[in-house]
């Protein structure tokens, strides 16, 4: 494991990517190569795209990559798509809208599936942030799966989140009232071709306005609303995702100046915290209640009525940890 | 159709007849419990007056020449003419194309068709990065309009029609085609052909891409705009079901996605050129897939005959029945051949070729045993044409019209076929059109879940290829021989390109570039710009970077 | 004992659009558990082999049908083990005629599949050929 961090740390992708592979996995004792590498994370920028499936998100990342190599900034992608509940498989799709990039050296992109994870990302995100971040990427783009307003989970771990909206899809204001208002750090307004996009835009700035602060824990950033033009016209979209990717800048300078990057890097450390928690504490114990067939046991009790998950609980938790 | 009296018996009969049928395969079951086509469109066991009694002899099916031509758009039908036995071909380098070309119009074809290689039909130079490996492969490579005259060298261009299997660089290649007719002094409203100049099921199916779907749709009214002022002759579209099916959709699907397809074009000529439907209607043209399953094959073509007749007139109103004709060339289903035990195919092509016979087809290309495994060899073209003349001369099939006609089988099956392609034609209507749900992933997606249940019905032998999941021949031999482009092809090809590209006068090339990108940016018709740009030797390269670069670049967003 | 999930790259280097067998295989090895990421038509070798990096796939797999598998296939294979990722399994796809296979096998392409070849027989191939290392 050792061995693989050093190579990472020298900026080698492969060595990279399969480091990702093997939080992905679980592979035991990849922890050590973390422990390597994350007294020097910290560096980059983490922004989340989000928003409902089909939105344009990974077109959007596709243009937005165009965006930061040419102010000088090097990029990595991490793309999430579902797995399949069904075979444990996946289709990795948002990578093929991102190709034009494969043979930039300055471009980083790896597709991760969400392995049974219900937030929008995967659990290995979080780490694999800080794999890109060693790598020196300056940007590091996350996109979610097509979320609904449940899967919000990017809000743990990018500094700003930019809202994907589109218009024809008949709720999208309910749905942000509902949720995406919490996380939203940007709206964006795609797909400009489309009729209602303009109502879309002007319903949405009117919520914006409306709502007295930004929910996401920067005071005094006012939501903006960008309408990114059609990726149709492949010039105007080009100019108006450099005025998003302006507007990302911008919203992390905001952190920055007004000291809330803490807030939020805090926020992203105590989910990691919880996240490592989990996986040194609670996995090893399940993972050994499954090896002996003691989780049937303890399941049959519970159908049987013979105790209740409470007690089973801490019966389990008083044999483990003494 | 048929009076109460006569249903009231067949129901007793059927009742009995079905009585019967349940006690025999209580004692012997049938073979398999599903009956269905290719498609997986279940048959029943039989068909009677029943299943077509709300028919109407008038309103649906008539005589030929007559609403809504159900049974072929000509009164005299294969008597008057016989199909254009039309094979396609292309290799190489223009030169031995043009020799093989003439070679064909010896052994009786009628028409001439043309395959390009991968670079030309997705609008590359054969010195682009991306065409190496392919020059002259599978088809044909054209770089300029010299190569072009080498091409048709010797083909009177007033008598013969040539179809061009071309696409996204249609405009490039049709300006080549009238700039050399010109200068070979035929006037432009004497040359007659067809460009296939169908982008929308290329997004859908065959992924030949240059631009997004919105102005490719642009380009093609341009192209029937064009037509319909100065070469009245040409079939400037020829709108595809075959690679639809090719992808693996089901016969229903391709026959609404390619009648959608249609509609769209229709719908942006008049919107966007300010046609009158009749005015360019009468030059549209269809190209459909005769795949191996018989009768659905023919109830397919009759039922895209009467769709698009009662379309025209009643979607578009209509008025002139030339518009209402739908004509079609068809080809066999390279998809139901074989590598293996590769002279079967012949009898796969026959018996599909007979379908499209049957359904009335214009015109015809029949698949060579070979194709799957390499290029066609001469011999095994000329029994692919010989099938056709066999189908037209020997069998009697053409001695009278529609013989399936009245059929309670074909009929019930065309009506189906109709009824499930409106469902998706309406479907398609409710998205928005079809570059909405193209947009949307939607044809891409249902083809995909076809060609999967397909796959996974071969893989089980709930379908069935001979040689492939039945029947094999362990460590059979294939003995074909192998036709094969040599890579001495690209480097004579780049040669070619590099002569022609020494030779021309650079500053008025960049001009009429130029002058192409500007009628692109206004939206003014790009094809007389095109063909002044290819009488200045722009190559087919050029000239779509001029598209890219106005309308953007499409990449395949690999949907499945 | 391995919880490795196995990747895929499935790939069509060279200007055919004959997507039909990379879609339906792409859903088969979703439905057989590996994470497969489609590249979708028209890609070059460099492309392909520096996606096959950057998302550290067990395995490549490359169709095409337009006649050019004997410069695209070896091409693939060469970037692969020119930046030394000689454990990534390529495979290849096709209409390859029984000539080529001996001159792709040598070039580092570890088996070809010719249509006829079952979903089935994929899968079994890459679950007993394949198999990721810790
Ligand atoms: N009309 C229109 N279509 C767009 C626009 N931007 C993207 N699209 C199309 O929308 C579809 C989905 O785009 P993606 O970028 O894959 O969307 P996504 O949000 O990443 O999708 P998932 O990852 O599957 O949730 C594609 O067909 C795009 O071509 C736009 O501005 N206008
Ligand atoms: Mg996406």
């Amino acid at each position: 494991m050792k061995e693989l961090s050093k190579k990472v740390l020298e900026g080698d992708i492969r060595a990279a990517s399969r480091l990702i592979r093997n939080l992905e996995d679980q592979i035991p004792n990849t922890y050590i190569a973390m422990q390597e590498i994350f007294g020097k994370t910290g560096n980059a920028h983490v922004v989340g795209i989000t928003g409902a499936p089909g939105a344009g998100k990974s077109t959007l990342t596709d243009e937005l990559i165009c965006a930061y190599r040419k102010k000088g900034d090097t990029v990595g992608v991490l793309a999430v798509d579902p797995t399949s509940p069904f075979s444990g498989g996946a289709l990795l799709g948002d990578r093929i809208r991102m190709l034009r990039h494969a043979e930039d050296t300055g471009v980083f992109i790896r597709s991760l599936a969400t392995r049974g994870a219900m937030g929008g990302i995967s659990k290995a995100v979080g780490e694999a942030i800080h794999v890109m971040d060693v790598l020196k990427k300056s940007k590091i783009i996350v996109e979610t799966v097509g979320v609904g307003q449940q899967e919000v989970d990017i809000i743990n771990h990018a500094h700003t989140v930019a809202v994907v909206l589109v218009p024809g899809m008949g709720d999208e204001i309910q749905a942000l009232k509902a949720g995406l208002m919490e996380i939203a750090d940007i709206f964006i307004i795609n797909k400009a071709d489309r009729d209602g996009a303009g109502k879309l835009y002007k319903e949405t700035l009117n919520m914006v306005n409306m709502s007295k602060d930004n929910k996401n824990g920067a005071q005094g950033w006012r939501i903006p609303v960008l309408l990114v033009e059609s990726v149709l016209e492949p010039i105007k979209f080009a100019e108006s995702v450099e005025a998003l990717r302006d507007k990302i800048d911008e919203h992390y300078q905001y952190l920055i100046d007004n000291d809330l990057l803490s807030e939020r890097m805090r926020r992203k450390t105590t989910a990691e915290l919880n996240e490592a928690l989990w996986g040194t504490i609670l996995q090893p114990i399940l993972k050994d209640l499954h090896a002996d067939g003691e989780i049937n046991r303890l399941v049959d009790k519970l159908l049987t009525k013979a105790s209740d998950p409470y007690s089973l609980a801490a019966e389990v938790a008083s044999k483990y940890m003494k | 159709m048929f009076t109460e009296e006569l249903l009231d018996k067949s129901s007793l009969m059927r009742k009995k007849w079905e009585d019967e049928v349940k006690k025999v395969i209580a004692k012997n079951a049938d073979q398999k419990e599903r009956w269905s086509t290719v498609s997986d469109l279940e048959i029943k066991r039989i068909y009677g007056p029943e299943d077509i009694k709300d028919m109407d002899f008038a309103r649906d099916i008539a005589y030929p020449g007559q609403f809504p031509y159900l049974r072929g758009n000509q009164a005299t039908g294969y008597r008057g003419k016989y199909w254009t036995f039309r094979m396609f071909s292309g290799m190489g380098t223009a030169v031995e194309t043009n020799k093989r070309w003439h070679y064909l119009l010896t052994t009786g074809q009628t028409g001439l068709s043309t395959a390009f290689d991968f670079p030309t039909l997705m609008g590359y130079n054969t010195d682009s990065p991306k065409a190496k490996g392919e020059c002259g492969k599978c088809g044909v490579a054209i770089d300029t309009i010299d190569d072009f005259r080498d091409l048709i060298k010797g083909i009177p261009l007033d008598k013969i029609t040539t179809s061009m299997t071309i696409n996204p660089p249609a405009t490039a290649l049709w300006a080549m085609y009238c700039a050399s007719a010109e200068q070979q002094g035929i006037p432009l409203s004497k040359i007659g052909g067809t460009i296939q100049n169908d982008m929308l099921k290329e997004f859908i199916a065959q992924k030949t891409l240059m631009c997004p779907p919105e102005p490719s749709v642009k380009l093609i009214s341009d192209t029937i705009e064009f037509g319909t002022q100065y070469v009245p002759k040409w079939n400037t579209i020829s709108i595809s079901g075959y690679h639809i099916r090719e992808a693996g959709a089901t016969a229903v699907q391709e026959l609404a996605f390619t009648l959608r397809d249609g509609m769209e074009y229709v719908e942006d000529a008049i919107r966007r050129k300010g046609l009158h439907v009749d005015q360019f209607a009468p030059r549209l043209s269809f190209f459909f897939n005769a795949h191996i399953d018989f009768f659905e094959e023919i109830a397919k073509l009759r039922a895209a005959r009467r769709i698009w007749a009662k379309a025209m007139r009643e979607r578009y109103n209509s008025q002139d029945p030339r518009s209402w004709w739908m004509r079609f060339h068809t080809q066999t289903a390279g998809c139901s051949l074989t590598a293996q035990q590769p002279y079967n195919n012949v009898v796969r092509t026959a018996v599909e070729a007979l379908a499209a016979v049957l359904g009335g087809t214009q015109s015809l290309h029949t698949n060579s045993l070979d194709e799957v495994l390499c290029l066609p060899s001469d011999h095994a073209v000329q029994i692919a044409l010989r099938t056709q003349q066999l189908i037209a001369e020997e069998t009697g099939v053409c001695n009278t019209i529609d013989p399936l006609a009245g059929s309670y089988f074909v009929e019930a099956l065309t009506n189906e076929m109709e009824e499930k392609a409106w469902e998706y034609i309406h479907k398609i209507d409710d998205m928005g059109g079809m570059v909405a749900a193209i947009d949307k992933g939607f044809p891409q997606m249902e083809i995909s879940d076809a060609a999967y249940k397909f796959q996974q019905q071969i893989d089980a032998q709930e379908k069935i290829m001979i040689g492939v999941n039945k029947y094999i021949e362990e460590d059979e031999t294939v003995d074909i021989p192998f036709l094969e482009i040599d890579d001495s092809v690209e480097a004579e090809q780049l040669e070619r390109l590099a002569a022609v590209k020494r030779k021309r006068d650079g500053r008025k090339l960049a001009e009429c570039l130029k002058d192409l990108g500007n009628a692109c940016k206004k939206g003014d018709n790009v094809m007389p710009y095109c063909i002044e740009a290819v009488k200045n030797y722009a190559t087919v390269q050029e000239i779509c970077d001029v598209y890219r670069e106005v309308y953007g670049e499409y990449r395949d967003p690999g949907i499945y | 004992m391995s919880n490795r999930k196995i990747r895929v790259l499935l790939a069509k280097p060279g200007l055919d659009g004959h997507d039909r067998g990379a879609r339906v295989i792409a859903r088969c090895f979703r439905d057989a558990g590996f994470e497969v990421i489609y590249t979708g038509c028209h890609q070059t070798p460099e492309m392909i082999a520096a996606v096959a990096l950057q998302e550290d796939v067990d395995v490549v797999g490359l169709s095409c049908l337009s006649g050019a598998h004997n410069y695209l296939f070896p091409q693939v294979a060469k970037l692969l083990q020119d930046k030394g990722a000689n454990d990534i399994t390529v495979i290849g796809g096709g209409i390859i005629p029984e000539k080529d296979m001996a001159g792709l096998y040598e070039a580092g392409i570890k088996e070809i599949f010719t249509p006829g070849a079952t979903l089935d027989s994929l899968v079994e191939w890459i679950n007993n050929n394949v198999n990721p290392k810790e």
